[in-house]
């Protein structure tokens, strides 16, 4: 665990000749160059651009699945925890069924159903007469980005539900009734007695979510391939580092520099754990029931 | 459960056994599209003449293989052979002396010197690939939209859009199957294939790489507008459209023409069940000179670190002559063996895109040979400014200022 990560921050202390060649006056393909690759990553032009262009999508990224999917997950864990739910088990399965689809299945399909050509989001819209109201959305580079978070939402709701929906339950029936005794309606018990219970749940879910996506790379390379197309409006640290690491078609990879995106991705991703270390789990009020 | 443990045992000792089996020679490819045909075709007839070497040929997802392989080579078990990609992904391999020198192989007189050039050092004193095929690029076309809307052959840009105007105004087609969702494709299969005609061929190609020639150049921007108004011609939501996409638009009989490559030749006349042909690359009006782009494409080379070193070169001496040229041409239509043998071709659109060599000077990509080695990669660059100018949100004087500039930004001949 330890060794790779420490060996990848070493690694990207090195500069390497693309082409194999040996570097000058050393008999190794590689050459210390201290920080200059993070120095570049940061202001040259040609790293920058990709890497802010990156960092900023990912962002983006991120705050649509805690605003969208957080909330959602939420609801839907509450609905079932409700005690006069029929058929709970089944919407439960249901919902969580396309959390265990692998990722290519669903990029391709989404691919295949929001396709220009033989999509269906046409067929649908134009049943209401508002067909005009239909883009390629996967290829405008404004809306691109926001599909694919939306198809990843829609995908992994069933994490957020799972968690809020077992912390739910967790909560003993004698608080509730007592809320109940005191004159609480449904709403009331659930912002003011539920949810103060359930917060640091809400708080590891976020964080989780966090980590996720910054680390995110499968489903944008299942629909958009390396290329995050169009025009790199839906790259990710995950793409952006495969891109430089590996390279790609008649691009040569670049490892040392990969693996300054990965540490540098790497640091993105602690200082965010810390900061809810820190600001979080310290502060938050736990109950022992 | 043990039953199945010892089934899995065994089947891992007979496929080691099969592996280490002396006079095995494994070839490492991309080429997925053509393991029929040199499962059924190629290797049957090489076997034919040395029935003792046993032949495998193994390969990987196209758009991994360049890392994979490499992967393979570092870690010292992949396979004898090597198709090679042109260019610098494969002299990569070489310098890091993954691939052995293939100097004094005999049959390499074979090739004409351009076609050994993406497989040799820059100052030519190694090669380390045997050239095997090229691929052109040009307009595929459905004969019977054609002839139903009484349309003729356009030979220039001003004829080109013409005949688009009138397939669109008919309105049951699509007059250019193509998108931009993958930018490979509107690259290689727009730029690259109607570029030639604008950039003089070879000339323009030489320009760029001594720097006499900038994208930023009145030629250059001419090329980006006539492909600034592909874009109204293709399907609506062409931004979404892949290639996939494109190839089933053709091949469903629903799109008039094709900007292609000729490598779908192959795919196509299986799949489609109308009559198409090819036409080539439109020139701007008033050109008389012709350029065809004749790609460098597949090389092979071996493993440095070969078991069966002497069985190998024996197959790529094999590969080297007239023989092998025929079969690979005819069963692999769509791409061009580089040899210098004259050979048969029997498909008729392949027959067709070999013919264009007679008018026109041939050339190959300009963004691969020396350009194509820096960061940002010349090629990957093309890619995005293209898309984006088909797009229509990036205007054509932008791109060839953005191409421009990746190349300046390494490349002291642009400095």
């Amino acid at each position: 665990m330890i060794f790779p990560l420490f060996d990848t921050i070493r690694i990207s202390l090195y500069t390497q000749n693309l082409m194999g060649e040996n570097m000058d006056n050393s008999s190794s393909v590689r050459a210390f160059i201290g920080l200059r690759n993070y120095y570049e990553l940061f202001t040259n032009d040609n790293w920058s651009w990709h890497f802010w262009n990156a960092l900023k999508n990912n962002t983006y990224f991120f705050l649509l699945h805690v605003s969208i999917q957080t909330p959602i997950g939420l609801l839907i864990a509450a609905f079932l925890s409700s005690k006069d739910l029929r058929f709970k088990h089944t919407y439960r399965t249901l919902i969580f069924l396309p959390a265990m689809m692998s990722i290519v299945i669903v990029g391709y399909l989404f691919n295949l159903i929001l396709s220009n050509l033989w999509g269906i989001p046409q067929t649908i819209l134009g049943v209401v007469g508002l067909e005009h109201i239909y883009q390629p959305w996967l290829g405008l580079k404004g809306p691109a980005l926001i599909t694919i978070s939306l198809i990843s939402i829609w995908q992994f709701v069933g994490i957020p539900m799972m968690l809020f929906y077992a912390a739910l339950l967790n909560i003993p029936d004698e608080i509730l009734d007592a809320a109940k005794i005191d004159g609480s309606g449904p709403m009331t018990t659930f912002w003011f007695v539920k949810f103060p219970l359930i917060l640091p749940t809400v708080g590891l879910m976020v964080i989780l979510t966090y980590v996720g996506n910054y680390n995110a790379f499968d489903l944008i390379f299942a629909m958009k391939s390396l290329y995050a197309g169009p025009e790199y409006s839906t790259d990710l640290m995950g793409t952006f580092f495969y891109r430089t690491f590996f390279g790609f078609q008649m691009q040569l990879g670049n490892p040392t520099m990969g693996a300054t995106v990965a540490s540098t991705t790497f640091g993105i991703i602690l200082l965010g754990v810390l900061i809810y270390l820190f600001a979080f789990q310290q502060r938050v009020t736990r109950y022992q029931y | 459960m043990k039953k199945l443990l010892s089934i899995t045992i065994l089947f891992s000792f007979l496929f080691s056994i099969g592996n280490a089996f002396a006079g095995t020679v494994v070839i490492e490819s991309w080429r997925n599209d053509d393991a029929d045909a040199w499962n059924e075709k190629i290797i049957p007839a090489f076997n034919a003449k040395y029935p003792d070497i046993k032949v495998v040929f193994q390969t990987t997802i196209p758009n991994q293989y360049a890392a994979s392989v490499s992967a393979k080579l570092e870690g010292g078990n992949a396979g004898d052979l090597i198709t090679c990609i042109p260019f610098d992904q494969s002299l990569k391999l070489f310098n890091r002396g993954w691939l052995a020198s293939l100097n004094g192989l005999s049959g390499l007189e074979n090739y004409p010197q351009v076609a050994k050039d993406a497989w040799s050092t820059d100052d030519q004193s190694d090669i380390f690939c045997v050239p095997m095929a090229s691929v052109s690029h040009g307009f595929m076309y459905n004969k019977d939209i054609f002839k139903e809307l009484g349309l003729s052959i356009p030979k220039t840009e001003s004829e080109f859009f013409s005949v688009l105007e009138k397939i669109k105004s008919d309105g049951n087609y699509t007059p250019l199957a193509i998108g931009t969702a993958d930018t490979w494709a509107i690259a290689t299969m727009g730029f690259q294939n109607i570029g030639p005609n604008y950039w003089q061929g070879e000339k323009g190609r030489k320009g760029i790489i001594s720097g006499d020639e900038k994208f930023t150049d009145s030629h250059y921007i001419d090329l980006l507008k006539s492909l600034a108004k592909w874009g109204d011609y293709m399907a609506s939501g062409y931004q979404a459209q892949t290639y996939p996409d494109s190839q089933n638009l053709f091949t469903l009989g629903d799109a008039a023409i094709y900007p292609t490559g000729s490598w779908e030749i192959f795919t196509f006349s299986q799949n489609a069940d109308f009559e198409f042909s090819a036409f080539p690359p439109y020139k701007p009006d008033g050109q008389s000179e012709c350029f065809v782009d004749d790609h460098t494409d597949i090389g092979i080379g071996m493993n440095a670190a070969s078991k069966n070193p002497a069985e190998s070169k024996i197959f790529l001496e094999w590969l080297t002559s007239a023989e092998f040229a025929e079969i690979f041409a005819n069963e692999v239509p769509g791409f061009f063996p580089l040899h210098t043998h004259s050979i048969n071709v029997n498909d008729p659109v392949a027959k067709e895109f070999i013919s264009w060599k007679d008018d026109c000077a041939t050339t190959i990509r300009n963004s691969v040979h020396i350009v194509g080695r820096g960061e940002p990669n010349l090629e990957s660059v093309l890619w995005e400014v293209v898309s984006g100018v088909v797009n229509g949100t990036m205007s054509p004087e932008d791109a060839g200022a953005k191409a421009e500039a990746s190349l300046a930004n390494w490349y002291p001949p642009h400095q």
